[in-house]
């Protein structure tokens, strides 16, 4: 081939390979267009305030309920009650592994938690029937254990590779020289790390727990199989729940095309795309203050 | 002075808004080896790439000023970089042999640039000659180029750019990761090769910029100091600078 | 585990699902990690190497850095969303393996795109000026030297990612996945069977559940060891690359 034509080729594939790129932010944008539409929709049949507010959802007949609260308030909970679970235990995870276990460990260790990270999700809903839902329900006497604590441990399993992978990233960019000045003092390896090493790692263990947290709230599968699908508002954590995914997932099959009901799910689709998208913002500044720290 | 191959002319170059390279004129002639000296940092070898125009895909270079190949503009917006790279050759710091055997590193280039199929084993085995490779490796080469030895490996580099005929060859510190005997090797290579093409050598090593250099250009901090021939630069300097450096005071 | 045998992976159900194997399953989640390779790893790798290779930092790279960040956060439900939006009634491709392989690509996407990234970024700029020096166009220094150096840690990426994808349950959900299909999917615009909706329905929506539940269990295991050989052969060529260098 001729110099011109070698050339012609490589300006084509730059520009097809740029084309992909602008594939993404379309992708973006197409499914914020497609949620604002669907959800502006919505907002014409059902008043935002009634959305909001509100304790019921009930749609599909003439005179439905929509309101969010319920749903969310479920899905806040499922959250949180995993973030309880999974933070202590990835962050000691994460410390253990970086800081004590021996390399041959590390190196077995390693591969476990990205494996518990590719099990699927509906293996872990799996689990949660069979498993830890007959668990719960003998250690309270109660009769079913498909509830939100289930939920929680589930999802808690379920974010822990996430923010245990983050959080040794977070620990291992602390400077040696922080901790061998802590231990010079005559501190002793666990006052040094939690006086000094995590302290110093923190906007990074926050953009894990963020991270993790996005993950947990954005789940579907395990929370509609394990935590018993009552669109109520929830008391506590030995109610069952019915997260914003679960109730997209339940409803979305059976639910007529361009109906109120429909919109619907669109709408609280979008409210949890908001929630996830500002964690995922958030992990992002402090993943990147952790950045700065470490230049 | 003998025939200019290639000259800058007000040549500044820019990193963001750092200021690498200040106001350098220089002419390197033809068939003759010219070094570059001068403490790390320099810019020495910075100037080297820019005459292959290497810093095209730095995201924040900002080029000014005239760079010529014979009456060639280089960085005339129509002329191909490839066409100038196939004229302009050049040797790196580290010695970067393809992940392929010694044949096809050989014959990579040639392939690209359209040299007729059959012409190929011939001119390998000619550039494999002149670079003093051939008897090591006549026997091997199918052999993955990454088996070499370190000085065998900058050799096979060099014959990788000797085969494209080139007018003049570039060379970063091509010895910088080598041992005494393969820089000997790569030393009467040079010399060797300088009958043919015009050659611009970076140098850290004062003995080497003695042993090979018939030219010498003395840079600090960006700025050209001092250039002329090789008696001079090291018996003869003008500039007190000079001096001290190829003294041994600093750098 | 009696319940997973021959016959289990190698037959149909029968009985209303209550008996028989769990082969359409298979080949449906096969067929569809198909589709979403297909789709989603050359558009990846592509994006990865402009990201990496030709563009220079930008407004526009900046851009499209961050949606890619924020895709790879966005809940799979609402990718389950978008595919049935888009794939399904937009482009007219109906409930099939065709537009729930998409949707799973478009999902991929990000991931293949970062991984690849790191796999490029780890190739040293001298491997590139050694043949750009020669008079090598960057495409040409991308295809011979570039992408076979990078080539074991893209695809440790992809194999990864395509693990997690053949797992997921809720983008398919709304657009193809089908509970029982008669026979074997055959054709693109067809709905399709998946390992991880079979698993599902088992387990919470068969009208006998007590009796299925020894089949749940069987694919479970058979999800689980298809994930779990996915990620031994991703953590094999990662390994052999690492002992390599």
């Amino acid at each position: 081939m001729d110099i011109k034509k070698r050339e012609s080729l490589d300006w084509f594939f730059k520009q097809a390979f740029k084309a992909t790129g602008l594939l993404t932010i379309c992708m973006l944008g197409g499914i914020f267009l497609m949620l604002l539409y669907n959800s502006i929709a919505f907002a014409m049949d059902i008043k935002p305030v009634d959305f909001f507010t509100g304790y019921q959802w009930n749609p599909g007949n003439a005179n439905g309920k929509y309101s969010i609260l319920p749903l969310l308030v479920s899905t806040g909970l499922v959250a949180a009650g995993s973030m309880i679970i999974a933070v202590p235990l990835g962050i000691f995870t994460a410390a253990f592994l970086s800081e004590f276990a021996p390399p041959k460990l590390q190196a077995v260790l390693k591969p476990v938690i990205e494996m518990l990270a590719a099990i699927p999700s509906v293996a872990i809903g799996f689990l949660g029937i069979v498993l830890v839902g007959p668990g719960i329900a003998k250690l309270f006497g109660i009769q079913n254990g498909l509830n939100a604590l289930n939920g929680s441990i589930l999802l808690a399993v379920m974010a822990l590779p996430t923010i245990i992978t983050i959080s040794e990233d977070a620990i291992n960019a602390v400077p040696k020289s922080y901790r061998e000045a802590s231990l010079a003092l005559g501190a002793d390896k666990w006052t040094t790390l939690f006086k000094v090493t995590i302290p110093a790692a923190y906007p990074g263990l926050i953009a894990a727990v963020m991270l993790g947290l996005g993950r947990a709230l954005g789940e579907t599968m395990t929370v509609l199989m394990a935590t018993g699908n009552a669109a109520a508002m929830p008391r506590g954590f030995l109610d069952s729940i019915r997260t914003i995914t679960a109730t997209v997932a339940i409803e979305m099959g059976e639910v007529p095309y361009r109906t109120t009901h429909y919109f619907a799910l669109f709408a609280i689709a979008a409210v949890l795309f908001l929630i996830t998208l500002s964690i995922n913002l958030l992990g992002e500044y402090f993943a990147n203050r952790l950045r700065k720290f470490q230049a | 002075m003998a025939d200019i191959k290639l000259s800058a002319h007000n040549l500044n170059l820019y990193f963001g808004t750092k200021h690498i390279l200040k106001n350098i004129d220089i002419d390197f002639s033809k068939n003759k080896v010219t070094s570059l000296i001068g403490p790390s940092g320099c810019g020495k070898s910075t100037l080297l790439r820019c005459f292959n125009r290497m810093h095209d895909l730095t995201p924040d270079a900002k080029i000014e000023g005239i760079l010529k190949l014979d009456d060639l503009d280089i960085y005339k917006k129509k002329y191909s970089v490839t066409e100038l790279r196939k004229r302009i050759g050049m040797v790196f710091q580290k010695p970067n042999p393809l992940p392929k055997s010694i044949y096809e590193n050989m014959s990579y280039a040639l392939k690209l640039h359209d040299f007729p199929k059959n012409e190929l084993p011939h001119l390998i085995e000619s550039a494999l000659k002149e670079s003093y490779l051939w008897e090591e490796v006549k026997e091997e080469l199918k052999k993955p180029a990454v088996k070499l030895s370190g000085g065998q490996q900058q050799r096979l580099c060099i014959a990788r750019t000797v085969v494209l005929r080139p007018e003049v060859i570039l060379m970063d510190e091509p010895c910088s990761a080598l041992d005494p005997i393969s820089t000997r090797k790569i030393e009467d290579l040079i010399l060797s090769l300088k009958r043919n093409y015009t050659i611009v050598i970076v140098t850290h090593n004062m003995q080497q910029a003695q042993r090979i250099s018939d030219d010498v250009a003395f840079m600090y901090l960006g700025e050209l100091i001092e250039f002329d021939t090789y008696e001079n630069i090291f018996k003869n300097a003008k500039k007190e600078l000079t001096k001290n450096y190829v003294s041994g005071h600093f750098g | 585990m009696p319940s997973v045998s021959w016959n289990f992976i190698s037959k149909l159900p029968t009985e209303g699902m209550t008996k028989g194997g769990i082969l359409p399953a298979i080949t449906g989640t096969v067929l569809l990690t198909f589709i979403t390779t297909i789709f989603a790893v050359p558009f990846g790798i592509a994006c990865a190497i402009y990201l990496n290779e030709y563009a220079r930092p930008s407004v526009l790279t900046n851009i499209i850095r961050a949606s890619i960040r924020n895709l790879s956060g966005i809940p799979s439900i609402i990718y389950g969303l978008f595919g049935l939006a888009l794939f399904v009634q937009a482009l007219r491709l109906g409930t099939s393996v065709l537009s729930a392989g998409l949707t799973l690509g478009l999902l991929s996407l990000p991931y293949i795109i970062t991984t690849t990234e790191e796999a490029l970024k780890r190739i040293p700029t001298v491997m590139r000026e050694a043949t750009l020096a020669l008079g090598a166009t960057q495409f040409e220094t991308i295809r011979d030297v570039v992408l076979p150096k990078a080539l074991p840690g893209i695809l440790t990426g992809v194999i990864l990612t395509l693990s997690r994808a053949a797992g997921e349950t809720a983008p398919i959900l709304f657009t193809g996945v089908a509970f029982y299909i008669n026979g074997l999917a055959t054709s693109f615009n067809q709905e399709f069977m998946a390992l991880p909706y079979h698993l599902y329905m088992l387990s919470t929506q068969h009208q006998s559940i007590g009796q299925v539940r020894p089949l749940a269990y069987g694919t479970a295991v058979v999800l689980i060891i298809l994930v779990f050989i996915m990620n031994c052969i991703a953590f094999y060529i990662r390994f052999k690359q690492r002992t390599q260098d």
